[in-house]
């Protein structure tokens, strides 16, 4: 098997537990991430999530193991990984352009000043901003539009792979789904390889090509890769009819329920294990005699 | 009527009525004060009770100042220069002195906020230096410089240095860690990191310190030229005093204040300006 895009080997953080000891968050996990894929990883608060993307932003250094882009281990952060943070991240004294165009600057340093701002035009007005609004400090956005210039600023660059955390956590309802849609429509005109972080299950469903999930810490793992088998483009309203849906999100709330606490804690030994590949595909099951064994994981 | 006034309007109306009546009890009790036992405590403590020291009523000081506002930069000999002239001395060693403790307070500020091991470096040093009285440091300055004229001005610099220097190095050592992260997500560099990010970051920050120095730096001024003496807004005052001039001291006085509110509406603007809002 040919190396993927992106590849995770043997990752293993542990911190401090602040009495002395050693708090072991996750260990050796291990997956990867082809190009162009579009990768949801799901998990409970404080498994490592967060940790994770930091170590792929090149943000953070695992205490082991190593994260290779195209053949190259990630040391350091690079202008060929973007990245949404939770809570925007954005620099409150600049204008929402010029956050946008600033990073656009730093990316293509031999582009005129036009240039650079028809560009960063470009990229606000796919997340919807324009007019007058661009020209606005981020104190003086609505919450949901200070995360399209989050969100424009890191597509904007170009990135080979992009990095989100939660980008959508503190969003009501409404705006969630019109930047969920925002997002897949830039995502589908471009090649980018998309790795996410949520809560949401629903919204996982309706991104991803792959979910993964993790259990609970310590000792989290990456237990289980859950192909998401519903055909693109997928709408909001429309993804719920496919007879695939409830099947997948009962599958996912099983786990999060129940499974991520009993495998909690267990330690796999010192063997690196791929997660498990779990694919559910309910369009026609009935000519299908032989239950594959995800979907008696389902019924369970 | 009273009620149409904006809040601005009737605060600016009652800051003239308060200045009226003030002016007026002043002038009325400077007549009035060979008959001390017949006084009411009220102008006792206010002084209207204090023995006969020339304390001029105000009408003589609006006077006095009429008379050097409108010819404030005639100089008539070492011992009789105006208003003007002395208080440009004094800002201009203010300046001096100040600028040279921005240039080496707002850099090493900036080293110092960067890197734990040089903030505690510097820390017990500048623990130790910070509380001296900036008028402690005269004689030595005087010694060592051999002029009164660079020692009032190195006056200046020890005085101001310091609440730049904490500020900058507080305001860049508490700067966002995501806004460093955008930076380095963004592969800027070391200087571009700093001018791009941790400058505008830590602005509010180091522009209060400024406008703190600037305070504590027109405060010293005065003080320091009552001791090197020569020129200046403080020589002045104490030179009026010999003379017993007191007309002239309280204007000067006066002066001291409107020129001190100046420079700090100066940096309030500054400060407005490079506010924003998290
Ligand atoms: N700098 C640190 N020092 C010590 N422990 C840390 C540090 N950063 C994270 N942790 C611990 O690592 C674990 C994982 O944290 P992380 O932020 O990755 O969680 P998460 O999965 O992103 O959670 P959430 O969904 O709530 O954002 C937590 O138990 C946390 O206490
Ligand atoms: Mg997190």
């Amino acid at each position: 098997m040919s190396k993927p895009f992106l590849s995770i080997e043997n990752l293993t953080q542990i911190y401090p537990d602040g009495q002395g000891g050693d708090l072991t968050v996750f260990e050796n996990a291990n997956f990867g991430i082809e190009k162009g894929e579009f990768v949801v990883i799901l998990g409970h608060s404080g498994c490592g999530k967060s940790t994770i993307m930091n170590i792929l932003a090149g943000l953070a250094e695992p205490t082991s193991g190593v994260v290779k882009m195209d053949g190259f281990e990630v040391s350091g952060p690079s202008l060929d990984r973007g990245v949404v943070f939770q809570n925007y991240s954005l620099l409150p004294w600049l204008s929402s352009l010029k956050n946008v165009s600033f990073g656009v600057a730093a990316r293509y340093k031999d582009w005129s000043k036009q240039k650079v701002l028809e560009h960063s035009k470009k990229f606000l007005a796919m997340v919807g901003l324009e007019g007058d609004v661009i020209h606005r400090k981020p104190s003086q956005l609505s919450g949901g539009m200070r995360q399209r210039v989050s969100i424009a600023r890191a597509f904007a660059n170009e990135p080979k792979l992009l990095l989100l955390d939660e980008p959508f956590g503190a969003l009501d309802a409404l705006t969630r789904g019109t930047i969920q849609d925002e997002l897949l429509k830039i995502w589908g005109g471009t090649e980018q390889t998309v790795f996410m972080i949520t809560h949401d299950i629903d919204e996982a469903i309706l991104l991803a090509d792959r979910i993964l999930l993790m259990t609970n810490g310590p000792y989290a793992q990456v237990a289980e890769s859950v192909e998401i088998t519903i055909p693109r483009p997928r709408s909001r309203t429309e993804i719920v009819e496919h007879p695939n849906y409830y099947a997948i999100r009962n599958h996912l709330v099983q786990f999060l329920g129940q499974r991520s606490k009993e495998l909690a804690g267990k330690r796999e030994g010192e063997t690196p294990k791929a997660p498990a590949t779990i694919r559910i595909d309910k369009t026609g099951s009935e000519e299908d005699p032989v239950p594959s064994a995800p979907l008696r994981a389902v019924n369970t | 009527m009273f009620d149409n006034l904006s809040v601005n309007q009737r605060a600016a109306v009652l800051s003239v009525v308060m200045l009226v009546v003030g002016l007026l009890i002043w002038e009325a009790a400077i007549p009035a004060q060979k008959a001390a036992a017949e006084l009411t405590e009220y102008e006792r403590l206010t002084g209207g009770g204090a023995p006969k020291a020339g304390v001029p009523p105000p009408s003589q000081v609006i006077a006095k100042a009429w008379e050097q506002l409108s010819n404030p930069f005639y100089d008539a000999g070492p011992n009789d220069k105006g208003i003007g002239i002395q208080i440009g001395y004094s800002i201009y060693r203010v300046l001096t002195g100040y600028i040279m403790a921005a240039l080496i307070a707002i850099p090493l500020g900036f080293l110092i906020g960067m890197s734990q091991v040089a903030y505690k470096a510097f820390n017990p040093f500048i623990q130790v230096l910070r509380p001296i009285s900036p008028l402690a440091w005269m004689p030595l300055a005087l010694f060592i410089i051999q002029d009164s004229e660079a020692s009032a001005i190195f006056v200046i610099f020890i005085c101001s240095i310091w609440p730049m220097l904490l500020n900058t190095a507080f305001g860049v050592a508490n700067v966002r860690q995501d806004w460093v992260n955008v930076a380095r997500t963004h592969e800027l560099g070391y200087l571009k990191t700093a001018f791009t990010v941790i400058l505008p970051a830590a602005a509010p920050t180091i522009v209060t310190g400024m406008r703190i120095s600037i305070g504590i730096a027109w405060l010293v001024i005065v003080a320091a030229e009552m001791l090197v003496g020569g020129t200046g807004i403080g020589y002045y005052v104490w030179n009026e005093w010999n003379n017993l001039d007191l007309t002239s001291v309280i204007f000067s006085i006066l002066m001291i204040g409107v020129v001190g509110m100046i420079l700090d509406l100066a940096f309030g603007a500054l400060q407005r300006a490079v506010a924003y809002v998290e």
